[in-house]
């Protein structure tokens, strides 16, 4: 079966796969910048935190996403077999680009006007959030496109646990030796990355001083 | 100027037996027992080669850092004993560059301390302008800026004009010109000159440019490894018979005596 002509047939059900995946992408997102972000301001001060959330973010990282998925299966509560799991699973990879940016971009700040801030009688609070943050802001939404992408991209394995999305095509395709149905689900989170990178890399622009 | 006591007092800095020392792994003296009165009203030129501790002095001033050893005292209090915070709002600070906030507009850097004092808005915006005019920049082409838009030496005429905005009674400066092209350097420092005369405020400088500071200064008081050499007032400065007075002298192209 051609490719286009399979898209054509299914249109409904991949329409409807693609929202899945792009619900399951914008909820991980949403509790990942919730962790990522503040925990990134939280340890701009606090070393030994630093280090630690750092740490545990790296090591996430490096875990392949189909074991991360699979260990999470028997954890009571956060585990189990359907979306909550890969939800989950989809915060803890995206965190460490969020809050690596967030840390790097709040202290990569020139020096010449923390020093005019902190002399100027700001507070340490006032320096994060009148100049800190509006200055890191650009950085740390660089992180949040990074971690959006990545988590399309992980989010097809999601389907392997029985969370749905796009995934779903792939591995009935792999299964049926279908490129066509493989393209079905591929496609479209191929395009929807570039979509998410186009977008957030516009807002980057638009949020950079100079 | 006011000759009151209670603002000679206002303005006073005062070194007493000061040493700091980097803590760590390998501690390194940057100054050690030095004891200087700054006058109110002077224009104090802290003058030095790189590494001389000039810029730590002044960094002491506004508890940037604390002394490991005796005492800075600001208004007759020491700066261990102040709220850091009231204590820099006190003491405008001019660095190289400027150290603008580059997503502040320029009113914004200008009417920022004033702004964490809780002017209100009328009072900021009639400030800045009056500031802008003072350090000869037009309010109204300027206010809206950004800084990138600026060239440096308007920048740093921003970064004096934000020192100045709270009319704090003292004014720190490290290098705030030095990385100026020559020509407008030299014409900043010649404003720069008949403003802190007529702002009558308290003015502590540091550079490494001779020329600078027997320009600028009331008084000079040259640091060599931490220890200070001498303190002289710019027209005695270079017949001071001291080897590193001798080699900032010739750094001026010029033999001492024949000049200042």
């Amino acid at each position: 079966m051609s490719p286009w002509r399979f898209f054509h047939e299914h249109s409904a059900e991949i329409l409807e796969a693609t929202l899945t995946h792009l619900t399951l992408v914008l909820v991980a997102m949403a509790f990942a910048i919730a962790i990522g972000v503040p925990l990134g301001l939280l340890i701009v001060h606090r070393p030994a935190l630093r280090n630690l959330s750092l740490g545990i973010a790296s090591v996430l990282q490096t875990i392949p996403s189909l074991a991360l998925f699979g260990f999470l299966i028997p954890i009571p509560f956060l585990g189990g077999i359907g979306r909550r799991t890969a939800i989950v699973a989809l915060v803890l990879y995206a965190l460490l680009p969020i809050l690596r940016n967030t840390y790097v971009g709040l202290t990569g700040i020139d020096h010449a006007v923390l020093d005019a801030a902190e002399a100027m009688g700001m507070t340490t609070a006032q320096i994060m959030w009148q100049v800190r943050l509006p200055l890191a802001l650009p950085v740390i939404l660089a992180g949040i496109r990074t971690a959006t992408i990545i988590t399309i991209g992980v989010a097809t394995i999601a389907a392997a646990i029985g969370a749905g999305g796009l995934g779903t095509f792939i591995f009935r395709g792999v299964a049926m030796v279908s490129d066509a149905v493989i393209l079905a689900g591929a496609i479209p989170a191929a395009l929807l990355a570039i979509l998410a990178d186009v977008f957030l890399g516009w807002l980057e622009r638009r949020l950079r001083v100079a | 100027m006011n000759a009151k006591p209670t603002i000679v007092n206002e303005s006073t800095i005062e070194f007493d037996k000061v040493t700091y020392s980097f803590q760590g792994s390998s501690p390194n003296t940057v100054v050690s027992d030095i004891s200087l009165k700054v006058n109110p009203a002077e224009t104090l030129v802290l003058l030095g080669r790189s590494g001389s501790g000039k810029t730590t002095l002044l960094r002491l001033v506004n508890r940037l850092l604390l002394p490991t050893g005796g005492q800075v005292l600001v208004q007759g209090q020491a700066t261990s004993e102040w709220d850091p915070i009231p204590l820099r709002r006190k003491i405008g600070y001019v660095i190289q560059e400027g150290g603008l906030f580059p997503h502040f507009t320029i009113a914004e850097n200008i009417g920022l301390v004033p702004k964490l004092e809780k002017w209100d808005g009328d009072r900021i915006a009639k400030r800045v302008s009056e500031l802008l005019t003072l350090v000869g920049l037009e309010a109204d082409r300027f206010a809206s800026r950004r800084p990138h838009e600026l060239s440096g030496g308007q920048r740093q005429r921003v970064g004096v004009a934000r020192a100045l905005a709270a009319d704090p009674p003292i004014l720190l400066m490290d290098e705030p010109f030095g990385a100026l092209d020559p020509v407008t350097r030299a014409e900043l420092q010649r404003e720069f000159r008949s403003l802190a005369r007529r702002l009558g405020k308290t003015i502590v400088f540091v550079t490494h440019d001779v020329r600078e500071a027997l320009l600028l200064a009331t008084r000079i008081v040259l640091l060599e490894r931490g220890h200070i050499v001498t303190s002289a007032p710019p027209e005695e400065f270079l017949h001071v018979d001291h080897p590193e007075v001798q080699a900032f002298a010739l750094s001026l192209g010029a033999l001492p005596g024949a000049t200042a």
